[in-house]
């Protein structure tokens, strides 16, 4: 029986990755995940796995891509400037149908930014990213128990559809500690037979490629992955329903943002308002159901992010505009705090916000 | 109960081991817990702060905007944080390296030379532990229970003899 250890996030998610088969990792340091990067190197070599620092961004996420081919579980991490880097080859590997997982814990952009939280990464995230059609599963943990917990789904998702998937953290979930309950080790559960691994002349070769000159046939891989998307946006989305029950006002928000409206709520409650929270878990697929749903019984919904307002498209269109959405935000590795989602949501309920 | 606990000073000071032995404390007495540092270019010379939140109940925000108790070893940091501690909430001042008192009338605060002590101890860097003593002794909703596991939980396992250095520490501000 394992119990409850004491770890930060980044600690967390390298834990969880090994535990999930996870035996490659390449990366390449920066704030705020370094961490991640530093407990993989320590702990790789003891267990027969690989940690590599490349050169740099573009050249791990392309080791990435090469270990994904050959059907073995992988990941790298990164921060804010990093994971665009990245996108060339996170295209690649969603254009190829593989497997793999990239963490970015976000940092205040754009250009170098800063080194502190944030969520300004939401539309590269869940709107592609890199060039051409495609889509990644993108899982925001809210607590370090979901560092371990979403880091070991973000293996499996990405195995059963053949998606890459993303873990779309921030500063503070890297930084903080908390009691996590560790994952069980294990391992793929699905047959990888298009990983290119020696036929030992038993098949054909397989052949892992992104690259279709005849756009017939570009355009049938198109619609073929869109089918399995639409598969994930079926069957995977995922979400927390905090309150709502009675709730007259939905906030909504994803990571640290929705910890600090948890206590707004708890605040609120106490002098009588009755607010609620839809936490989504997964941004790509968002949780687009219960929003809709939500719009029909509350009175308003306040988007509480740590960026310009990125989500708050998502809410508005999940909502169909039946209700106002107004923004709670701060920028550029600043917080959201208690009393500003308070006094956002009493604009809301004043009919003062726009 | 919630307690919410923010620990500042210099980089340097050791104010995330500090953070860090309470959360250990608090884990190893089945209570939830959170802990966050400030990160970026503070390791030594500039402003650290640990916010630490221990409660009954899972732990909503782990950002501390109104602490119920604040531990402050050097001037900066009381000069930040003094108008941000709950009313009735618990200020403990490293009255070493802080010569002013506090100017708040609706807290109730300890003031103690942990850094003096610790230096007349043979041990200067052991003065937030110092500091963490008399924490333990006067702030109520922070026992003294499970402190010495906790402290076999952070001192490393190179440096054995650091254990004894830190309670003796913790036993010099709690009879303080």
């Amino acid at each position: 029986m394992s119990e409850k250890v004491l770890m930060k996030g980044n600690e967390a998610i390298a834990e969880s990755a090994i535990r999930s088969g996870c035996l490659c990792y390449f990366g390449y340091p920066i704030t705020p995940q370094t961490e991640l990067a530093a407990y993989m190197a320590k702990r790789m070599p003891k267990i027969g796995g690989v940690f590599l620092q490349a050169e740099s961004e573009i050249s791990a996420i392309n080791m990435v891509y090469g270990v994904a081919g050959a059907g073995k579980r992988v990941m790298t991490s990164s921060s804010s400037p990093g994971v665009s880097l990245k996108q060339e080859g996170i295209s690649y590997i969603a254009g190829a149908d593989l497997p793999a997982v990239i963490v970015n814990v976000q940092r205040g952009g754009p250009g170098l930014g800063g080194i502190q939280p944030s969520q300004s990464d939401y539309f590269q995230a869940t709107k592609g990213g890199g060039h051409g059609d495609y889509h990644l599963i993108v899982l925001t943990p809210s607590s370090v128990q979901e560092m371990a917990d979403l880091t070991s789904l973000a293996f499996d998702l990405a195995d059963k559809y053949r998606v890459p998937a993303m873990l779309l953290a921030d500063g503070t979930m890297g930084q903080m500690m908390e009691p996590v309950l560790l994952p069980e080790p294990h391992d793929v559960t699905v047959e990888k037979s298009w990983a290119v691994c020696g036929t030992q002349m038993k098949r054909e070769h397989n052949i892992i490629n992104s690259l279709y000159l005849s756009p017939e046939v570009l355009e049938k891989t198109n619609f073929e992955r869109y089918e399995r998307y639409k598969q994930i946006e079926e069957n995977e989305v995922r979400y927390e329903s905090y309150l709502m029950d009675d709730a007259e006002y939905c906030i909504v928000a994803f990571g640290i943002a929705a910890r600090v409206a948890k206590n707004a709520i708890t605040a609120m409650r106490k002098e009588g308002i009755k607010v609620g929270l839809i936490r989504p878990i997964t941004v790509w697929p968002f949780p687009v159901k219960p929003i809709r749903e939500a719009a029909d019984k509350v009175k308003g919904f306040v988007c509480v992010e740590l960026s310009m307002g990125q989500m708050i498209d998502d809410v508005k269109l999940a909502s169909e505009c039946k209700k106002p959405v107004v923004l709670c935000n701060r920028a550029g590795g600043m917080i959201p705090s208690v009393d500003q989602i308070i006094e956002t949501t009493k604009k809301m309920i004043e009919g003062g916000a726009r | 109960m919630t307690t919410q606990i923010l620990i500042a000073g210099f980089g340097g000071q050791g104010i995330l081991f500090t953070g860090k032995l309470l959360a250990y404390k608090a884990l190893l007495e089945g209570k939830e817990l959170s802990w966050l540092p400030s990160y970026g270019p503070e390791m030594r010379g500039g402003t650290a702060s640990c916010s630490v939140t221990i409660s009954d109940e899972p732990v909503g925000s782990p950002i501390i905007d109104h602490p119920d108790v604040l531990i402050v070893m050097n001037l900066p940091s009381l000069d930040k944080y003094e108008d941000t501690v709950k009313p009735g909430g618990i200020i403990f001042v490293d009255s070493t390296l802080i010569e002013r008192k506090v100017k708040r009338t609706d807290v109730q605060v300890f003031y103690i030379p942990s850094t003096k002590i610790a230096q007349d101890m043979g041990a200067g860097n052991l003065a937030n532990i110092v500091l963490l003593g008399k924490v333990l002794k006067d702030c109520p909703a922070i026992s003294r229970a499970y402190v010495e596991d906790a402290l076999k939980k952070v001192v490393s396992a190179k440096h054995p003899e650091m254990y004894d250095f830190n309670l003796k520490a913790i036993d010099a501000g709690y009879n303080y």
